[in-house]
This record gives C-alpha cells, structure tokens and sequence, in this order.
C-alpha cells in the first residue's frame, strides 16, 4: 500500500510507479531505479518520455542528485532498519536546500511509529512495513500538539508561537 | 528556575499520552516485546536482571523541591522507597512494574518531569554546572544554554535515530564541573577580548570501550549560533556516523577516524551551506528562557557569618561538614551545600523517598526551593545562607546525609552494576561499600584529601573509571568477577585518561590494594600535592611495585 500525505492528513495512494529492481527487466510505464541503474538508464528513459524516479540507499547523499534533479518525477529514501536515520537528513536536505519540491518516498522498514518524524523531515509518501493504515498515520502524526523547532515541515515551533502570543 | 510554560507542559502530556497507548497494546498483546522495546527504551524504560528499570531525566540536574517530592512519592508508591542517582543527573528507579509505568509518566509530568530521551540513540538529558546560578567563578547560567538545547533536542525530527546515542554537556565556568571534555559535545562558555560571550566546541570525548578527550573543533562561536552549529555538526555526524558496528558507533569513532581537522572542515562547511537564520534561536526567545533562571530574592548579608562562626568553633563535626562539604557562592553571606550520598557503607548515588523528602523540605526553607544532582552522585543546595548552615547540617546529620566526604576518598561514585544491570560483568556496589569502610576514618580520609574513585561494572564505563584519580573496572575472568585498576585520570579542567596499573585483582583485595596506593601517596607527596598530582609526577612506577609486591 501507498500512503500519501497531503493537507494535514493521511490517504491511501495508487501508486503510479513500478519500482524495479536492478536485475529486473524493463518494465512499461513509470518507474523507480536505483541511482546506479538511473545513471546507466534513466535518462535515455526520461527522454521517451517515461516519469522516472530515483531510490537512494541510505549510505548515498542526495547530493548525487543535483545534476539530475529537475528531470526527476519521485526521490525515494530507504530505511533499510527503522533505526537507521540517515534519510530524514536527506530528506530535509533534498527539501531545503536542494528545493526539491515533488514527492519524496520513504521506502524499507518504514513504520507507522516514525510518522512524525517522516512527515516533519519533508517525507509526503510512504509504504508502510507495518500493515498500519492511514488512519494510524494520519493520529501518529497528531500526537503532539507543538514542536520545538523548524524543520522541512511548515508547523510553527514553539518559539514562535510564543512570540505570536 | 525556568518554569514550564502551557507548551512545555503540553508536550508531556502528549508523550506520556502517547507511552499510555503503547503500553495497553503492549500488555493486550498486540505488539511483541521486539516491536515494544524501541518504544519503551524512549520513554526510559529498560528491562533489567530483576525487573523493568525506569530512569527519569533531571534536565541539566536542577529539581525543584515539588519535583523532588514527585519523585519519592514515585519511589515510595511504585518502587521499593528509594532510587538511584546516576553519574548523568538521571534518577533510576530499578523495580518497576510496566503496567504502572504510564501512571508514573503522568505524576512526573504533572511537575514537569519525564523520562524522555533517556534512552536510545537521541540526544540524551542535558548535563551543565551543577553550580549554575551560585557559582562565582561562571560567566553566565549554563543552564539557560542547556534547557535551549533541552527544547531543540526534544523529538528532534532528524536527529532520533542516530548511529548511536549523544550526550552534550554545558560549562561557562573556567572550572569544568560538567565533565564537558568526556562528551560526544562539550560546550564550553567564555567571554572573548571583546566581552561577547562564546563557546569553545569540542566534540568527540567519550568513555565505553574506546576512551577520548573530546577535541576543540571550534574555538570561538557565537553564542547566537549554537543551535545551528549544532545541528551541522549532528548531521554530519547523522550521515557520515558508522552503523556497522555498534561499538564505532559514537561520534568519538568518527572524529578519531577523520581526524578533528577534517571533521571540523565537514562541520564548517556544512554548516556555512546552511540556513542559520531558520536554525538558530530568535533572540526574544533566549531572553525568555534566560527570564526564568534569573536570581531571585538574595538578601544583603555579610560575607561572614557571626552565627556559623560560633557553631562551627563549637562543634567538629560542623567545621569538617563546612571544610568538605560547602563550596563558596557567588552572593556574599550564601554557600553551596552538598548532601551526600555517599554515608559509608551505603550504596553510592542512592537515595529513599524519605531523604528525598527531607531534602525538597530544606530547598524550600533554606535554599529558594532549588536542588542539584552533580554527576558525581550527591545532591547540592545551591543557595544556603551561612547563618543557616548550622541548621542545614543537623537536619542533614540526622538522615544519614551530611558525610563529610565530598571529593574525599569515600566520595566513590559507581554504577548499579551487577547488582542491578544486565550488561555488567561484575558489581561495583559492594566494591565501594568495601573501600568506604576502610577508609571510614574522617581524620584519615581528611589527612588523604581530594582522592576520586570511579568503579564501572562494565567496559561501559558508567561510572566514569577512566577519568578517575583511581579507576576500578569490573572483568569477568571465566566467571569469577575481577577489577582493574587504572591511574591518574582526570574528568575536570585537566582532563586526562587513567592508565592501567596492571593485572586485575580479586574483588576481595581491591580495597587492601587501595591501601597500599594510598600509602605510596603518602609517602611519596610533596607539598600540597593531591593524589593525582603525585600520579602525575611519579609516573606509575612506586605505584605499581607496592601494590604488586606480594606477587613477586
């Protein structure tokens, strides 16, 4: 299952995209490679026309991506265990500083424990490990009522609502 | 003291709401110990030898006498009446049943304690001056920096799932009783030529298996971009961190392994790329927080007491108390107070709901409401008027608390150790309960001096024994518990890493083994000269031919 997050809320997704692995064939329509599969392949796909986007392990930096990025149609970071967070540093580097706008897909051991996080981080797609619904996500996301500081999201931190008070 | 606002107080309601739920799944069997564990660990909760161990963060050591009165009536209800303070300024409370541990958040949160981010691999409990606010010799409250980093760290988005766990301490004094320079941070406060205030930034100081003095990346920042720089600096550390090895893990391994120049260069440029203005903290939100930790109501008083003059030539028992026991304080006419808990025999760092209680009462009468945890195991009064120590001493005196041995060697400070912890491989407890009582002589302990002691039970190093003036390491030699001795390491100012003395002993032989220790010290010190200054100038050698004599 695909969940997006849009407007402050949770929602299952189709997902458009195939995601191919590095060994597999071709497939038609929409695709997401590896970055070394994407560097062999993904232009020439972008140049028929194909949606293509790029899963980065969690060991590679966004920053590879820079060159490429406009041409991009999905940026997906792995988990590859909850407990390793290198992509929620990607994921805020890849929204603030390299402006990446489109969606950005936590992918691999993503669990519904680490929603806000995700979410916070700049993440707005997800294929949960963990069988949790929407639902879940869209209350894991609303457990806290404020934050104590900026991040990718747009929640005021607890200083400046304070200071609006 | 910085007083929870409706936001602060908000978010622990909300996190022990959140710890409510994961339990009544947990307990309904709708997740499994391996899917619980993650979540319990970031509330505190460890499951131990004998029971589930709760430990409760003291952001940056400063209770208040309500919050102290919380946590022994947490003690008393929901533990066997006692819990242990920690070389972090944490209380651990090791008997814990997980169904009462959602009610326990609660009643903490009701005061504006929690056990957040005690465990895992997060930003852990902020550490500062336990003099903060008293001290003389300071150029600002540390703890206003410390509860900013306390907030910012809070359910950091980026930074809770790092390679390993992250322990950042906080000093503006230039005497380090932070122990700053044993932290994966150490920030040290100063004022540069110009008056400005600044922080000299080390990182990568550590304990554990690989022990590190933290080396400066940067000399000079401006206080104003702290949060920014901290973050460059966890975020580098967040992607760049090993994940293969549980042990190379810390930050220490990263910056021994780049190098400080080179990880200094990855910081800087990181955080030059970065949008500061978005990181840092507004400035009307450091003078609010500074607002709270303002001092309060300090009488004009002379600098010395008639009244504790008196009491003292009258009685030796208080003129030992105010030798040992009392620091000098910033406000002419107050001292800092230390309440030991290390009475002789008695395990070090442990506490009963009963002192606790008896401790937040004195706060409130004597000392503007306010308590300390030093790492160092004991409980300060940081704002006691001379003309009340008499007072202080006898309540104190008659709970088992006034043993006047602060920095002496009964001062040990240990870990649970195998009494309690399932990763140690020997006890520590009654390894310092031992030495305690040999040395429970005050005229000799006096006649000692400064001498401190630090037992892990454990490569852990919990309790800091690579940084002590003698350091004890529990082994496990097939099965029979041995300790290393170490020598003339340092957590303060003069920071340094004990060497080891030699082959581990038997546990009945290490306080015999720190006898004749003391007794080259003895012999061997020149004027003024503190056990560690002795180490120092001897080099190990008279050291190690005493205490290994009989193995030759």
């Amino acid at each position: 299952m695909l969940i997006e997050w849009r407007d402050g809320a949770a929602a299952a997704a189709r997902d458009g995209f195939i995601a191919l692995a590095d060994d597999a064939p071709l497939a038609d329509g929409d695709v997401i490679l590896s970055w070394p599969r994407f560097q062999a392949e993904g232009e020439d796909l972008i140049a028929r026309g194909r949606r293509v986007g790029v899963r980065l392990a969690s060991a590679e930096s966004p920053d590879v991506l820079a060159p490429v990025l406009d041409a991009l149609s999905l940026v997906a970071l792995e988990f590859p265990k909850f407990r390793d967070g290198r992509a929620y540093s990607g994921a805020r580097l890849l929204r603030e500083r390299m402006g990446w706008r489109g969606e950005l897909r936590a992918v691999g051991d993503v669990l519904v424990e680490q929603a806000f996080l995700m979410i916070r981080c700049g993440f707005d797609a997800f294929e949960p490990a963990d069988a949790s619904t929407p639902a879940d996500w869209t209350a894991a996301a609303a457990r806290f009522a404020h934050v104590y500081q900026r991040a990718a999201d747009s929640r005021p931190p607890a200083f400046a609502e304070r200071e609006g008070v | 003291m910085y007083l929870y606002d409706d936001i602060d107080r908000r978010m622990l309601a909300d996190r022990a709401q959140e710890f409510r739920a994961q339990c009544a799944r947990r307990l309904a069997g709708e997740i499994n110990e391996d899917q619980f564990k993650p979540l319990r660990l970031m509330n505190g909760l460890y499951l131990q030898l004998h029971a589930y161990m709760l430990r409760i963060a003291i952001p940056y050591g400063t209770l208040s006498a309500d919050q102290l009165r919380a946590l022994a009536h947490v003690a008393r209800t929901y533990d066997k009446g006692y819990g242990h303070f920690t070389t972090r300024t944490n209380l651990q409370l090791h008997w814990i049943k997980l169904r009462d541990a959602p009610d326990i958040l609660d009643h903490l949160a009701e005061v504006g304690l929690h056990a957040i981010q005690t465990s895992g691999n997060c930003i852990r409990n902020l550490t500062a001056d336990p003099y903060a606010g008293a001290a003389g010799d300071e150029v600002d409250d540390s703890r206003v920096w410390a509860e900013v980093i306390r907030q910012w760290s809070t359910f950091h988005p980026e930074f809770s799932y790092l390679p390993r766990k992250f322990k950042i301490a906080v000093t503006a004094s230039p005497t380090d009783r932070a122990a700053t320079r044993i932290y994966d941070i150490g920030l040290r406060l100063y004022r540069d030529a110009d008056g400005e205030l600044a922080f000299e930034v080390g990182v990568g100081g550590g304990l554990g298996r690989l022990p590190y003095i933290g080396a400066v990346i940067r000399e000079r920042l401006p206080v104003r971009h702290l949060l920014s720089f901290l973050q460059a600096i966890l975020r580098v550390y967040n992607l760049h961190g090993r994940r293969d090895n549980i042990h190379k893990a810390r930050i220490k391994v990263l910056v021994a392994s780049l190098g400080p120049d080179e990880l200094a260069r990855q910081v800087e440029a990181e955080w030059e790329a970065s949008d500061k203005a978005a990181a840092d903290l507004p400035h009307a939100e450091l003078a609010r927080i500074r607002a709270g930790f303002m001092p309060t109501g300090f009488e004009a008083l002379p600098a010395v007491s008639r009244r504790f003059e008196a009491a003292k030539a009258d009685s030796r028992a208080l003129a030992r108390f105010a030798r040992h026991n009392l620091a000098p304080h910033k406000q002419p006419g107050y001292t800092i107070v230390h309440v030991s808990l290390k009475a002789i025999g008695e395990t070090p760092g442990d506490c009963s709901a009963d002192q606790m209680d008896l401790v937040a009462d004195l706060a409130d009468r004597y000392s503007h409401g306010e308590i300390r945890v030093a790492y160092e195991q004991n409980l300060i009064l940081p704002h006691v008027k001379l003309d009340d120590v008499p007072d202080v001493h006898a309540a104190l005196d008659a709970a088992g608390l006034a043993t006047p041995n602060i920095a002496l060697i009964s001062d040990i400070i240990a870990c649970p150790g195998l009494d309690y912890c399932a990763l140690a491989n020997a006890r520590a407890i009654p390894v310092a309960q031992d030495i305690a009582r040999r040395f429970a002589d005050p005229d000799l302990a006096e006649k000692i001096g400064e001498l401190k002691i630090k037992i892990s039970g454990c490569i852990n190093a919990c309790g800091h024994h690579h940084v002590g003036h003698i350091g004890i390491l529990g082994v496990d030699k097939k099965g029979e518990e041995y300790y290393q001795l170490s020598l003339g390491g340092s957590g303060e100012g003069d920071a340094s890493i004990a060497q080891i003395l030699g082959p581990a002993v038997p546990a009945a032989r290490v306080a015999p083994f720190i006898d004749d220790l003391v007794g080259v010290y003895l012999a061997e010190r020149r004027d003024g000269e503190r056990f560690l200054d002795t180490v120092r100038r001897t080099g190990l050698a008279p050291f190690k031919a005493a205490a290994y004599a009989d193995a030759h």
